[in-house]
C-alpha cells in the first residue's frame, strides 16, 4: 500500500504538482534573470545576449537541467488534465444555481484552464524560440554565435506578438496566484506563523515575475528601430 | 412574508429529477429553514401531493443530518451555521430561493433533497478510531499530560459533525477537509498516534474510492464549514500521509 500511496493516490497526484510547480517557479526566475539583458538593445548587449544564448544551449550542466524542466513541465500538464478529468467525473451534476465567488476566488477554481493556456504559450513561444535557436535558419552575430537577439526583436516588432506575450503573462500571474501558496498547503507546510508569509511572497511573486516578463516585449517594441 | 421556492424534486435515485416551484405564503422571519419547510410539505400533504424529502435530527446544529445548498451556498447564507440554524430572518419578503441537494458522484440522492452520506461512514470505519481493549484495565484518560495546544487543535478537528458542507461546496466535490478533520483529531493525541500511520493511509485509500474529487485548496469548505475546521487541518492530513507513505514498511 505504501509504494502505491506516493504514486497513485489523491495526494500523490498533488505532492508532484506542488514538486514540479514549485520547481517551474525557480525557473521562472532564472529565466527572467537571463532574459531581461534584452532590455539593452545597443550593439553590445546584442552580442552578449548571444553569447549566453549560446552558453545556455551547449553547457552541460544548464542541458541536463533543461531535460529535468522539459520533464516537468509535460508532467506538471500530465498530471493537472488527470486531476481535472477526475475531478468533473466526482460532480456529474452540476448545481443550477451557485454562488461559488461567495467562498473562493475564480482563479484558484479555474487553475486547469488557466494552466491550459499557459500550456498553449509555451508552446508558442518554443516554436518561436527555442526551436529557432536549435534548428532554425539563424544569422551569425560579428562574434560569429547564432544571432538570436535579432529573432526576438524582429518579432517583438510586431504587435501581434506582443499582445500576445503580454495576455499570456497576465494568465500566467493567475496561475501562480494561486499555485504558489497551493502548492506549500499540498506538500503540507501550512502553519499559522508561516502561511501568511508564504502568502504574501506569492502573491508578490505571481505580479513581479510576469510583469517584468511582460515588460521586455512592451519595452522591445517601444524601443524597436523603424527600419527592419 | 412571501416566497418562491425553487426546490430540486427527485422520486427515488433513478429518476431523473427536475427543479419545481413552490410559492410560499405566511411565512415568520422567526421560523428556521426547516420549519418553514416543514410548513410546506403539510400543505402539500394537506393537499394530497408528495411531502419533499430532506434530511434533519436534532435541529440544534451538532448532529450533521441536515444539509441543503441553499441559494448557491452550503447551508445557505451565514456563517458557522447548518441549515437548521438558519432562520427566515436571512430573507426577504419577495425572495426567490433556490434549494438543491449537496451535488457529488459520492453522495448519490436518495429523494428530493436527501442524499446518501455513507461514503463518509465508509471512510471512518477504515481507520477513524482508536482500538481499545475493553478488559477492565482502562487507564485513566486523564493521567496522560497532553499539551494545551494540542487538545484545543484536536478538539477544533473533532468537532466535525460529518454533514458534507465542505463536499458540496467543494469544486471538486472533495472530501478532504472531512478526512483530514478525523485524521487530526486523533493524530494530535497520544492515543491516536499509535495507530498514525495506518490510520492515514486506510482513510485516504477509502476516500479515493468512494470517488470524491481532488484537493485544489480553494479554501471554500474551510469558508462553509459549520465547525470553521481550519485549511490547517488539510496540511496536517498532506505531512501525515507522506511520511506514512514513506516510512511504513
Amino acid at each position: 500500500m505504501s509504494r502505491s500511496a506516493l504514486l497513485g493516490s489523491s495526494l500523490a497526484k498533488k505532492y508532484w504538482m506542488a514538486l514540479t510547480g514549485l520547481f517551474l517557479c525557480v525557473f521562472l526566475i532564472a529565466h527572467l534573470a537571463g532574459n531581461l539583458q534584452l532590455l539593452d538593445m545597443s550593439p553590445a548587449g546584442q552580442l552578449k545576449f548571444n553569447a549566453y544564448a549560446k552558453f545556455m544551449t551547449t553547457f552541460p550542466v544548464v542541458k541536463i537541467v533543461s531535460y529535468l524542466l522539459y520533464a516537468s513541465i509535460l508532467f506538471h500538464a500530465f498530471d493537472g488534465i488527470i486531476l481535472t478529468i477526475q475531478n468533473r467525473k466526482a460532480r456529474p451534476i452540476k448545481y443550477a444555481y451557485e454562488k461559488a465567488n461567495a467562498s473562493s476566488k475564480w482563479y484558484s477554481r479555474q487553475m486547469a484552464l488557466l494552466g491550459m493556456l499557459v500550456l498553449v504559450f509555451i508552446v508558442l513561444h518554443m516554436k518561436h524560440f527555442w526551436y529557432e535557436m536549435h534548428w532554425g535558419p539563424l544569422g551569425m552575430d560579428a562574434d560569429g554565435n547564432k544571432d538570436l537577439y535579432t529573432l526576438v526583436a524582429a518579432a517583438f516588432a510586431q504587435p501581434l506578438y506582443v499582445l500576445v506575450y503580454v495576455a499570456s503573462m497576465v494568465v500566467l500571474a493567475f496561475h501562480l496566484m494561486h499555485g504558489f501558496q497551493s502548492a506549500f498547503q499540498s506538500m503540507g507546510l501550512n502553519h499559522p506563523k508561516y502561511m501568511p508569509i508564504i502568502k504574501t511572497v506569492g502573491i508578490f511573486f505571481a505580479v513581479i515575475a510576469p510583469l517584468f516578463f511582460a515588460l521586455i516585449p512592451v519595452w522591445m517594441f517601444v524601443n524597436a528601430s523603424p527600419v527592419q | 412574508m412571501k416566497l418562491t421556492l425553487k426546490i430540486w424534486r427527485q422520486k427515488g435515485p433513478k429518476d431523473k429529477g427536475k427543479i419545481v416551484d413552490y410559492p410560499v405564503n405566511d411565512v415568520s422571519e422567526d421560523m428556521s429553514f426547516l420549519e418553514m419547510l416543514d410548513v410546506l410539505n403539510d400543505d402539500l400533504v394537506r393537499k394530497g401531493e408528495e411531502p419533499i424529502a430532506f434530511d434533519h435530527d436534532c435541529r440544534e446544529g451538532i448532529c450533521g443530518a441536515c444539509s441543503l445548498f441553499i441559494n448557491g451556498e452550503a447551508h445557505g447564507p451565514g456563517r458557522m451555521i447548518t441549515t437548521c440554524q438558519l432562520h427566515m430572518r436571512k430573507f426577504k419578503d419577495g425572495d426567490t430561493i433556490h434549494v438543491e441537494p449537496w451535488r457529488a458522484e459520492a453522495f448519490p440522492v436518495i429523494k428530493d433533497l436527501a442524499v446518501d452520506r455513507g461514503a463518509f461512514d465508509r471512510i471512518q470505519a477504515a481507520g477513524g478510531f482508536v482500538s481499545v481493549n475493553t478488559n477492565g484495565n482502562l487507564v485513566d484518560g486523564n493521567a496522560l499530560p497532553i499539551p494545551k495546544a494540542d487538545a484545543d487543535t484536536a478538539f477544533d478537528a473533532a468537532t466535525c459533525i460529518g454533514c458534507g458542507a465542505c463536499v458540496a461546496t467543494c469544486t471538486n466535490s472533495s472530501a478532504m477537509l472531512f478526512v483530514a478533520a478525523k485524521v487530526s483529531q486523533f493524530a494530535l493525541l497520544p492515543q491516536g498516534k499509535v495507530e498514525a500511520k495506518n490510520r492515514v493511509l486506510a482513510m485516504v485509500e477509502q476516500m479515493d474510492k468512494e470517488g470524491f474529487g481532488n484537493c485544489s485548496n480553494t479554501g471554500a469548505c474551510e469558508v462553509e464549514c459549520p465547525k470553521g475546521i481550519s485549511l490547517e487541518h488539510i496540511a496536517r492530513m498532506n505531512r501525515e500521509y507522506l511520511a506514512a507513505s514513506v516510512t511504513k514498511e
